[in-house]
């Protein structure tokens, strides 16, 4: 008889952090005045962002999200959003690298390079069919950003 | 089967649910995706590649022709099962998902032309769906969906409506939803198909395992289905067409099996159904699947379909008792499968914390995205039963779902 056992811990990858972005997303919200607009969609759940950021020069001065979709895709889009709002445009397209290697190739964290209050996104790597609901906010970040100015 | 004993005995037929997952016992709640294989089907696979194994219609040495015989006999006992006039009106195809595409290409390519229409059911399978309207791309015909009630059923009106207003050569239709669980009135659907000229064709997926099927007194021109939905393997299936349509229908595909003569001057087609069945077809899993009917008939049908509606009504019940959820599709005629949405959790959370615990689910919208959004919601989570079914399944779910509250509320 076969035994997967159960070494990952559901309170693992449901943190208290990310189960309070899921519940009360920030940045929530229309933005009329953005300049960069992305979607993301995840055919095989239905999971759905839409992002839309503010870039004056090169910050980004404003991001926020619409959507719908699971805890981890709308908590993911909530922290990101945080994360990126007054940061430079290299420097959000260096965190989606990082959030990337970290979450999407397994990387280990190294101390000084850690992902801050992302971390408690990085608990889907025991859960590989709930990766694309960590990354789909990262990508609409990543396609917002490589895309023409709205 | 209706006995407690005899349940127990089939559950031990089925190897793969001897484990656990997550440190529990599994209860697989996933069957409308795929049924588990019991011993019966995965041992005649098996001794077909290891006694008989050579490839079909092509040899006269003995391993062709058992392996031939093996194949045909497969073919009549799915005919047998589903009641068809011969077995020339059953071909071998790769699922239920082939079996439309083969009507599709075929028949629609054929007998479709602009201004034509087909008509879906707005609960229908992307499979039941997506084939016709890359048809009606190619032959300037229209796919319209028949419209469905809140509680996940038919409206039989307005379906009588739409055929009324002319032109519609198909209407399309699941036997039993596999969203929902809702077994359509199919006999009623073609009656009225037919008064106005168009014919029916039936996805017969999920019925085969918990509904007797009998194509003749349903009255459908072709039927659909997929051997691993009932507990025989993956990848083969079968479409039953009344004899005269198959004849009339050219090739789907071309290759060897299907052909009369070839020449570069023309090459002249077999007969049905090996017109439509090119190439080296999957013996196995054909064999697999006349096994698998086999099985079904032994233990019985009606004998499987008492205890599924018995915990049918266990189920039901005992969802009653998780505060927050909420069923969708309530129609009253209906086989073991809940499709249900939280307050207080997504289905796609409700899924990884139900595998935690063990218990296989399916969540999402279940390849029919359309009736989601017909039904308000953005998808589901989906507990689905089968012969192997017991109460500690649906007791661990229950168990399961009360975590989901507590760990998201
Ligand atoms: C109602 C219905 N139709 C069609 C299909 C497609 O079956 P298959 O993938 O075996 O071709 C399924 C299974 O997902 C189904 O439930």
């Amino acid at each position: 008889m076969r035994k997967e056992s159960s070494r990952m811990d559901l309170q693992d990858l449901y943190q208290q952090t990310l189960l309070d972005h899921g519940k009360r997303p920030r940045n929530f919200g229309p933005l009329p005045e953005a300049t960069h607009r992305a979607e993301g969609y995840n055919p095989m759940c239905g999971d759905e962002v839409r992002l839309a950021l503010l870039v004056e020069g090169d910050v980004v001065r404003e991001a926020r999200f619409e959507g719908c979709g699971c805890a981890i895709s709308q908590a993911s889009a909530s922290m990101m959003t945080q994360a990126v709002k007054g940061q430079t445009v290299v420097h959000a397209r260096e965190l989606f690298d990082r959030f990337h290697a970290v979450v999407v190739r397994g990387e280990d964290e190294a101390s000084d390079d850690d992902l801050g209050p992302l971390d408690c996104l990085t608990g889907v790597r025991q859960y590989p069919n709930r990766i694309k609901c960590a990354t789909l906010a990262w990508h609409a970040l990543k396609d917002a950003l490589e895309g023409e100015r709205a | 089967m209706s006995k407690l004993r005899s349940q127990i005995d089939v559950r031990l037929e089925f190897p793969a649910l001897a484990q656990e997952v997550s440190g529990r016992p599994l209860a697989y709640l996933d069957s409308a995706a795929s049924t588990q294989k019991p011993n019966a089907v995965l041992a005649a696979m098996e001794r077909f590649y290891r006694e008989d194994n050579a490839n079909v219609h092509r040899g006269v040495h003995t391993l062709s022709q058992r392996a031939t015989d093996a194949f045909e006999a497969a073919r009549r006992t799915v005919a047998r099962f589903v009641n068809a006039q011969s077995e020339r009106e059953v071909v071998f195809t790769k699922g239920c998902t082939e079996a439309i595409n083969l009507v599709a290409a075929s028949w629609g390519g054929a007998n479709l032309g602009p201004g034509d229409r087909v008509l879906v059911s707005h609960m229908e399978h992307h499979a039941d769906i997506v084939p016709w309207q890359l048809i009606a791309q190619r032959t300037g015909a229209t796919v319209e969906p028949f419209p469905i009630t809140d509680s996940g059923e038919v409206d039989l009106a307005s379906l009588e409506a739409m055929l009324a207003a002319g032109r519609v050569k198909l209407v399309g239709v699941k036997h039993v939803c596999n969203a929902l669980g809702t077994v359509n009135p199919v006999a009623e659907i073609a009656r009225l198909a037919h008064a106005h000229g168009a014919l029916v064709l039936a996805d017969g997926a999920q019925a085969l395992a918990h509904v007797p099927v009998d194509v003749q007194a349903l009255g459908v021109d072709f039927y659909a289905m997929s051997a691993h939905k009932v507990y025989g393997p993956m990848g083969v299936g079968a479409l039953y067409g009344r004899a005269e349509l198959l004849e009339a229908m050219p090739p789907y595909q071309g290759g060897g099996d299907m052909i009369r003569t070839v020449s570069f001057e023309g090459t002249t087609f077999n007969d049905p159904p090996n017109r439509f069945e090119p190439g080296t077809p999957n013996v196995a899993g054909a064999i697999g699947f006349g096994a698998a009917l086999d099985w079904v008939r032994a233990v019985g049908l009606g004998a499987i379909a008492a205890h599924e509606s018995a915990l049918t009504a266990y189920s039901s019940s005992r969802l009653a008792e998780v505060p927050g959820l909420r069923v969708v599709g309530t129609a009253p005629e209906r086989i073991g499968v809940f499709s249900f949405v939280m307050d207080a959790a997504h289905p796609h959370d409700v899924g990884t914390v139900l595998d935690r615990h063990g218990v296989a689910v399916r969540t999402g919208h279940h390849c029919c995205m359309p009736l989601m959004r017909r039904l308000g919601v953005p998808a589901t989570t989906r507990i689905s039963l089968a012969a192997y079914s017991n109460e500690a399944d649906v007791d661990a779910a229950v168990e399961a779902l009360h975590g989901v509250r507590a760990l998201f509320t």
